[in-house]
């Protein structure tokens, strides 16, 4: 077979969807650091699901192997994808679906808005998904007069909130009861006036809002935890039986789907539902997990549209180091276990995607250089590896995305005297005598330069000590 | 046994004391040590933050430095996590397959301290004598690179006289990071704030780690709050016995003014 070489894969294209904050790591990370209810939410709620996941991941023996298996299976999908995407599209249109094509964000987002629109409908139910946040699709669609209404309790609330999602599994997490009240009172059609901050009250009223809106809209928008390529099912994994209802109940389902998250065979699900599930919210077994093939004469949608988004994903494949990115089966476990996530918030990221999987999936996608602070937005404490059920090596994935980032002038050149000195021991000897550290800082480090000033807002520097360890060695 | 120090530059420059401190200990045990001075940085800073093409003389230097040793100590889970599971992609990514196969084979012959001494020699009694109220933080790299699991613990629990108490959420990182501490120098004193509440919980009189890396910015927090509380090398603790007094050139916590 001959080979057309077509140039590198393209990023995800700017100035649509979310894959980019609006400042750096750093200074968005202190909003975040400032506020008591996120810290104290995201300490909870991550202390919360470690121990709960933790537990049930203790008790299979074998939860090793199925990491392996797990990350063996991901790692056969990325090495033939072409031929097990062109696989899927002919199960899905087999079996009465139509597969389309998008290239990026703004290919999507019109593939989507196209097909609501033919469907005379100007409201459609979503089912949670990363992919339609990533591409901006509630935005795109609002745009063409089309209402699009999150059903997953959190998304909704995030919403109405007109906020921004902070966490893959659990968006809301920095929102507090009496917060979620105030939100569904100004902005829920319909809320009962007397609405109380009870979670049980703030959950009726939301069933309330949603089981009108399920029966009443005909147009549904899901995202895709898997794809089976041998049997063209679809497969969503969810706890509130709301995405259950959207897949379902209307007349037409559209699913935006990530290419990465085909699977060979059915089989392969049985990996997977085991590893979701305890990773992700420390359950054994999920709740609602909705498989669908194609279109059922008389039985659920009658139409079945697959949009398959690229969106920068080609670009991460072919970085040989950086493809395992793509083996992100989206359980969060990274973000539960990150000390840095725990106490900047998901915001910090920028990207709708977070935490360590964030940091170094969002740079692959956009292209480093748009979110060039995020692959350092780790201590490189190895939490996220141990954590993740199919073993990406997110430490090695940020060193690795460091080299590949633009760095400060000032930085390069510091760097690059350093290993000058370093690699000659006379020099480095002679520069330990010289540039003792406070020196240069004066009385308690104050006088640093930045960035190395960072270091004296909250820790002292150490004192030089009499003598080096080779001047001690040379003089025994 | 003839083993060859691998110091590291941060125990060198601002630590010599740890250093020190390992010399004794193992010649205490009956080894000889040597101290090839070709030695300077391993290259890990140049690699975490971004620098490969950088730290590739730093890796060959560390590797023609090393090689002719059987044993090579450090007293650091971070700088040998580097040599272990850097170097050798270092150099591949340089396309020097060849060194990249020299880097692996000093990697294998190359241990942290409490590997070493549990491992190699097959002692947790050294003869250590430490009378404080002590604290174990488990750095990361020892921790989740090198998986050096209980080791320094079961150390620590043959030193006469030490009370050794458990550190609160010790397997959460204390937010130094190498340059995350500066680059990120708000998140990592966060992270570091809620490692001193820990420690401070504890009532030790000393908190002590496998790296000098991490004991420099936890001692800095201690220190800034003025705490009292000391951060101490491993080794320093094991070197220690009743007649020695302390290690290395005049023992001092990590204060400046």
């Amino acid at each position: 077979m001959s080979r057309t070489f077509l140039g590198m894969p393209a990023t995800a294209p700017r100035g649509v969807g979310h894959l980019r904050g609006d400042e750096p790591f750093p200074a968005a990370a202190r909003r975040g650091l400032a506020d008591p209810q996120l810290r104290r939410n995201l300490g909870h709620a991550t202390t919360t699901i470690r121990a709960k996941s933790g537990a049930v991941i203790r008790e299979l023996p074998d939860w090793e192997q199925l990491r392996a298996a797990g990350s063996a299976i991901k790692a056969d999908v990325l090495a033939r994808l072409p031929e097990l995407l062109e696989q899927l599209e002919a199960a899905v249109t087999a079996a009465g679906g139509t597969v389309h094509w998008a290239a990026d964000a703004v290919a999507a987002n019109r593939i989507v808005t196209d097909l609501v629109a033919a469907t005379g409908s100007d409201r459609v139910i979503k089912v949670k998904s990363m992919a339609t946040q990533e591409i901006g699709l509630n935005e795109a669609l609002e745009a063409a007069g089309i209402t699009a209404v999150e059903t997953d309790l959190a998304e909704l609330i995030v919403q109405l909130g007109e906020d921004r999602p902070s966490h893959i599994l659990v968006p809301a997490i920095h929102r507090n009861r009496a917060e979620i009240r105030e939100i569904f009172l100004r902005a829920m059609p319909g809320v009962d006036p007397g609405l109380t901050d009870d979670p049980a009250a703030l959950a009726a009223a939301a069933r309330r809002y949603l089981r009108q809106t399920f029966l009443t809209t005909p147009v549904a928008v899901s995202g895709a935890n898997f794809a089976v390529a041998e049997t063209g099912t679809l497969a969503v994994v969810e706890s509130e039986g709301n995405g259950r209802m959207c897949v379902t109940l209307p007349e037409t389902l559209i699913t935006v789907m990530g290419v990465e998250k085909v699977v060979p065979t059915w089989r392969d699900l049985e990996v997977f539902l085991q590893l979701l599930p305890r990773a992700s919210t420390g359950e054994r077994m999920n709740p609602y997990t909705s498989m669908w093939t194609g279109v059922t004469p008389g039985d659920g949608p009658q139409a079945f549209h697959l949009v398959l988004l690229d969106n920068g994903r080609s670009a991460v494949l072919a970085d040989e180091v950086g493809r395992q990115a793509l083996h992100c089966i989206r359980c969060s476990a990274c973000l539960n276990v990150c000390p840095v996530y725990e106490r900047a918030g998901g915001h910090a990221y920028g990207s709708v995607y977070p935490g360590p999987i964030g940091a170094v999936l969002s740079p692959q996608l956009t292209g480093v250089a748009d979110n060039a602070s995020l692959p350092y937005a780790s201590t490189l404490c190895g939490a996220c590896y141990d954590a993740c059920p199919v073993k990406i090596n997110i430490p090695e994935l940020l060193v690795h995305l460091r080299d590949r980032a633009p760095h400060p002038r000032a930085e390069a050149a510091a760097m690059a005297a350093a290993a000058y000195v370093m690699d000659r021991p006379a020099l480095y000897a002679a520069a330990q005598r010289g540039a003792r550290l406070s020196r240069l800082a004066g009385r308690r480090g104050r006088g640093l330069p930045p960035p190395l000033s960072g270091w004296t807002i909250g820790r002292d520097l150490p004192q030089p000590p009499p003598r080096t360890f080779r001047e001690w060695w040379a003089r025994r | 046994m003839r083993i060859a120090l691998f110091v590291t530059c941060l125990a060198d420059t601002l630590f010599p004391q740890a250093a020190v401190a390992t010399v004794r200990l193992l010649e205490r045990l009956g080894h000889e040590v040597v101290f090839p001075e070709g030695q300077t940085c391993c290259g890990q800073m140049h690699v975490n933050t971004g620098y490969q093409a950088e730290a590739l003389p730093l890796v060959r230097r560390h590797v023609r430095t090393f090689e002719p040793y059987d044993v090579v100590v450090a007293p650091s889970g971070s700088c040998v996590g580097s040599v272990r599971h850097q170097h050798a992609m270092v150099a591949r990514r340089a396309g020097d397959e060849r060194l990249a196969g020299r880097a692996e084979a000093v990697g294998r012959r190359t241990y942290e301290l409490s590997e070493f001494l549990v491992d190699v020699l097959g002692v947790t009694d050294v003869g250590a004598y430490y009378p404080h109220r002590v604290t174990y933080h488990p750095t990361c790299h020892s921790l989740r690179m090198l998986r050096v699991g209980d080791r320094p613990l079961r150390l620590l629990r043959q030193v006469r006289g030490l009370d050794l108490v458990e550190l609160p959420q010790g397997e959460q990182c204390c937010g130094f990071g190498g340059t995350f501490a500066v680059k990120n120098a708000d998140t990592s004193t966060a992270m570091l704030a809620d490692k001193l509440r820990h420690v401070l919980s504890t009532g030790a009189d000393v908190c002590t780690a496998g790296d000098a890396s991490c004991l420099m910015h936890i001692g800095g927090g201690l220190s800034r709050l003025r705490t009292g509380v000391r951060t101490v090398h491993l080794a320093e603790i094991l070197a220690a016995t009743e007649s020695s007094g302390p290690a290395g050139p005049a023992e001092r916590t990590a204060v400046t003014a």
